[in-house]
């Protein structure tokens, strides 16, 4: 078996303000190839759980490997991706300037860049906007450019912090079925911070269930679904299971709200 | 479709100007109205164009006052405001005091600026230029500078940016459309700046003398023509500063064409 692309080991973080016990002593192994999704409430501290693993908050306790080194080795190493809630575009980048964001930070020359934010383009369905500038483009398309930028430079991991959260219900579900196919055809390992069971379970391998005050695992869900899954596997029999399952977790922990009642 | 645009947006503007002018210089004629309490507009035109060449000189000297006054201030103004931005310490230390020194009427200073600066000397008209530009710069640009999207930045912290490369590729340009706002306002000032300046005293072949020494011998409708020439002056230098921007944050939300 080979070693966890990511490895949280009894992490703890507590916000000075508020005195806020964000996560408490999570444990979480993530294997190469996995996509997980991580599910809860709006305080359940999944949000933070994933900046802690790209190093843009500290845990107050615990360590994070990212491919066995530590996570900020891993940060300062380009070795994940990340993509938020919004696009965070730069306005006064054009697209396809945009995309090569992380690979002028690489120090890729410009004839590398092109080509690679040529391939980008194309995986992500944008081609022929690369001289468009941001707010020319849809949601759904600004969404598709930020994807596009964070796989630029090949990480091996993709943070993925609500990314489809802002968009309406059928973008969404095509996006869900876009990054399925670009996660089977690169096998890069994801971590996908989501409000919503059912996209939860569409996309992932392995769903974790957090619940908040304090922010904690509350369960795992294993989802086997078969591979690859297309617009049926949201009608098998297996998927409503599974959601159940998942919405179970969630009910058991003593969660009056369920999470896509919640903000939605 | 563009020509058909632009006369939609222009021509209502034009009208109400023309409506205006026609007003003014028919209502002049209906009351009997003195030339010396407002000259009609045709006479005005006609000054401007007889005085041509002593105003029109007179305008460009002073015109490069504010040009001076208007670079020397933006450039101190965006400067002060990189040093307050990168550095904490200079920010809390002299924030209050700009802050304080904006409400401050600056064009109080002039006759000091003129004992300061020889007062025939364009340096003194620059110089209260140059104040008059400083705050509005200064105080938008770090506004401009602290205005980053906190997620802009957590993206390039992902890509392990350093602090500078952050300023280079986030802050600086989210802080171009403000500095270009502050731009337009410190172009009117620095215009302001000179022609009041120059009110209190300077060379003689300056504009603001020139509508002083006029309005003094009761020569109004020369007065007028000068006040035109300074406006003309004003909005050009303001449309180039506008011109600027255009080119420079294109991207910006009020630039944005199709």
């Amino acid at each position: 078996m080979s070693d966890p692309v990511v490895s949280i080991s009894h992490v703890t973080k507590t916000f000075a303000q508020g005195n806020v016990t964000a996560l408490q002593d999570i444990e979480l192994e993530l294997m190469p190839g996995e996509f997980v999704s991580l599910i809860g409430p709006s305080g359940c501290g999944k949000s933070t759980l994933l900046r802690v693993i790209g190093d843009l908050i500290e845990p107050t306790s615990g360590a994070v490997t990212v491919n066995r080194k530590t996570a900020r080795q891993a940060r300062i190493d380009r070795d994940y991706g990340i993509v938020f809630q919004d696009s965070v575009l730069f306005d006064w980048r054009t697209v396809a300037k945009n995309i090569a964001l992380p690979l002028e930070m690489l120090g890729w020359d410009r004839e590398k860049r092109r080509q690679r934010v040529a391939e980008m383009m194309e995986l992500v369905d944008l081609e022929g906007f690369g001289d468009h500038h941001p707010w020319q483009l849809s949601g759904g398309m600004q969404q598709r450019a930020s994807i596009a930028r964070a796989l630029a430079f090949e990480p091996a991991l993709l943070l993925m912090d609500e990314p489809f959260g802002a968009l309406d219900e059928m973008t969404r579900e095509r996006l869900n079925l876009e990054l399925l196919s670009i996660w089977e055809r690169l096998g890069s390992t994801v971590v996908f911070v989501t409000h919503s069971i059912s996209e939860a379970v569409f996309l992932s391998t392995r769903v974790v269930v957090m619940s908040p005050r304090p922010g904690r695992i509350a369960g795992i869900v294993d989802i086997d679904l078969p591979s690859p899954r297309g617009v049926e596997t949201r009608e098998d029999p297996r998927f409503f299971e599974l959601v159940t399952q998942v919405r179970e977790l969630l009910r058991k922990r003593g969660e009056h709200l369920l999470p896509e009642e919640e903000g939605l | 479709m563009t020509a058909v645009r632009r006369a939609a947006d222009w021509g209502p503007a034009l009208v109400v100007f023309v409506l205006v002018i026609a007003a003014w210089e028919g209502g002049i004629a209906a009351f009997h109205v003195q030339q010396f309490l407002l000259p009609r507009p045709t006479s005005i035109v006609q000054s401007f164009w007889t005085e041509r060449h002593t105003l029109w000189p007179a305008g460009w000297y002073t015109f490069k006052e504010a040009l001076g006054g208007f670079a020397v201030g933006s450039t101190l103004g965006v400067v002060a405001a990189t040093l307050v931005g990168r550095f904490k310490v200079v920010g809390t230390a002299f924030m209050p005091i700009a802050i304080a020194a904006n409400a401050v009427p600056i064009i109080a200073f002039a006759p000091i600026f003129d004992v300061w600066f020889n007062p025939l000397s364009p340096r003194s008209k620059m110089a209260i230029a140059a104040v008059l530009c400083f705050l509005p710069v200064m105080v938008n640009t770090l506004r401009g500078l602290q205005s980053a999207s906190p997620r802009q930045i957590e993206l390039m912290r992902s890509y392990a940016a350093s602090d500078l490369e952050i300023w280079r590729r986030v802050r600086v340009p989210t802080a171009l459309p403000f500095l270009f706002t502050a731009l337009k306002v410190a172009s009117v000032l620095a215009m302001i700046g000179a022609i009041v300046g120059e009110y209190f005293g300077g060379s003689f072949n300056a504009l603001g003398v020139l509508i002083n020494s006029d309005a003094q011998v009761f020569d109004f409708v020369t007065a007028w023509a000068g006040i035109l020439v300074a406006s003309l002056l004003g909005l050009s230098l303001y449309g180039a500063v506008v011109l600027a921007e255009r080119i420079v944050v294109r991207w910006a939300p009020q630039n944005r064409g199709s």
